[in-house]
């Protein structure tokens, strides 16, 4: 029997190969469709990553929204526009200045985060004791779902606003211009 | 696509399941992973599936456009009248305390009423995205 622990870093660094591995290939592909399923395949690898990480309720929203809508809007949007990439006049070296710099800064603002998966960070020690309450105070056992809807429901509420806004914004958008379009 | 048999005969086996996995994760969310975001975009994946495989017109008529301008908005109502029923009992908005005879009944409704109105924004609003893609021609 393999060492849980182990296992579950081994299960992590295969699946974190595969997302570079995507990665490279969604840049470097040129033929859109094949990027836009990639996109799905990374979108599904990342969901993997949330569940060895136990957090099921984002793996699930990443699957659902990630591999499934977004992939479908995706293609719409290939299908009203083209499906081959345009080449690019010359290859600049700017935008890898930016990328190198971008990635550099990000590296940096990493070496302050706290050890992957250490209990003594202060969000441990000082934050709401959800775990415990949540039972006794709402009945509910999935904490997720308690704090998402309970203790912060009015950060939930801002949520499904932007939902509501980003559907009313696209509709706005696309409708007036097809209505410009038959006048 | 419309005219592949294969693809509207495993649509039609999917869907259901689909549909009822959806109203699972809506309903069981407080118990496992889940709630009304994930719901509703699942939801609203098998509505896009049907209109993918048979057509946005079925689709628009088994969901009409009329219909998701309406849930859309609804979804929010109902999630801020929750808290405003928060208000009125006595408590903070959005505060479920007293929405029934004890505080943990209360909570239990309140959630539930406010992930009901995440699926509806959700739901209405995924659709209503892919209409708006799926209706524009190529120009």
């Amino acid at each position: 029997m393999m060492d849980p622990a182990f296992a579950e870093q081994a299960i992590t660094l295969v699946i974190l190969l595969l997302l570079a591995a995507v990665t490279v290939g969604i840049v470097r592909v040129r033929g859109l469709f094949a990027a836009v399923v990639l996109l799905g395949a990374y979108s599904f690898l990342m969901a993997t990553l949330f569940v060895v990480l136990d957090a099921v309720d984002v793996a699930m929203t990443e699957a659902s929204v990630g591999a499934g809508i977004s992939t479908v809007l995706f293609l719409g949007a290939l299908y009203l526009t083209d499906t081959k990439e345009a080449t690019g006049k010359a290859r600049e070296l700017a935008p890898l200045a930016v990328a190198a710099i971008t990635a550099a800064v990000l590296i940096w603002g990493m070496s302050d985060l706290p050890e992957f998966g250490s209990a003594d960070q202060p969000i441990h020690a000082k934050g709401a004791d959800y775990l415990a309450r949540s039972l006794p105070d709402t009945g509910i056992p999935n904490v997720v779902t308690s704090v998402l809807a309970s203790y912060r429901g009015f950060d939930t509420l801002g949520e499904t606003t932007v939902v509501f806004t980003a559907g009313i914004g696209v509709l706005v958008l696309l409708r007036r211009r097809s209505g410009q379009g038959k006048s | 696509m419309r005219r592949d048999l294969v693809l509207r005969v495993a649509s039609k086996f999917i869907l259901p399941p689909i549909m009822l996995f959806a109203l699972y994760v809506q309903f069981h969310g407080d118990y496992g992973p889940g709630g009304g975001f994930q719901a509703g975009v699942i939801a609203a994946a098998a509505i896009i599936l049907y209109g993918l495989v048979n057509g946005l017109a079925r689709a628009q008529k088994m969901v009409p456009q009329a219909l998701l301008e309406v849930l859309m908005p609804s979804g929010v109502l109902i999630y801020a009248a929750v808290g405003v029923a928060g208000l009125m009992t006595g408590e903070n908005y959005l505060g479920y305390d007293h929405l029934a005879h004890d505080a943990v009944h209360g909570q239990e409704w309140g959630v539930f009423l406010v992930e009901a109105g995440v699926f509806l924004t959700v739901f209405s609003s995924m659709i209503a995205i892919f209409y708006a893609f799926a209706g524009r021609r190529r120009s």
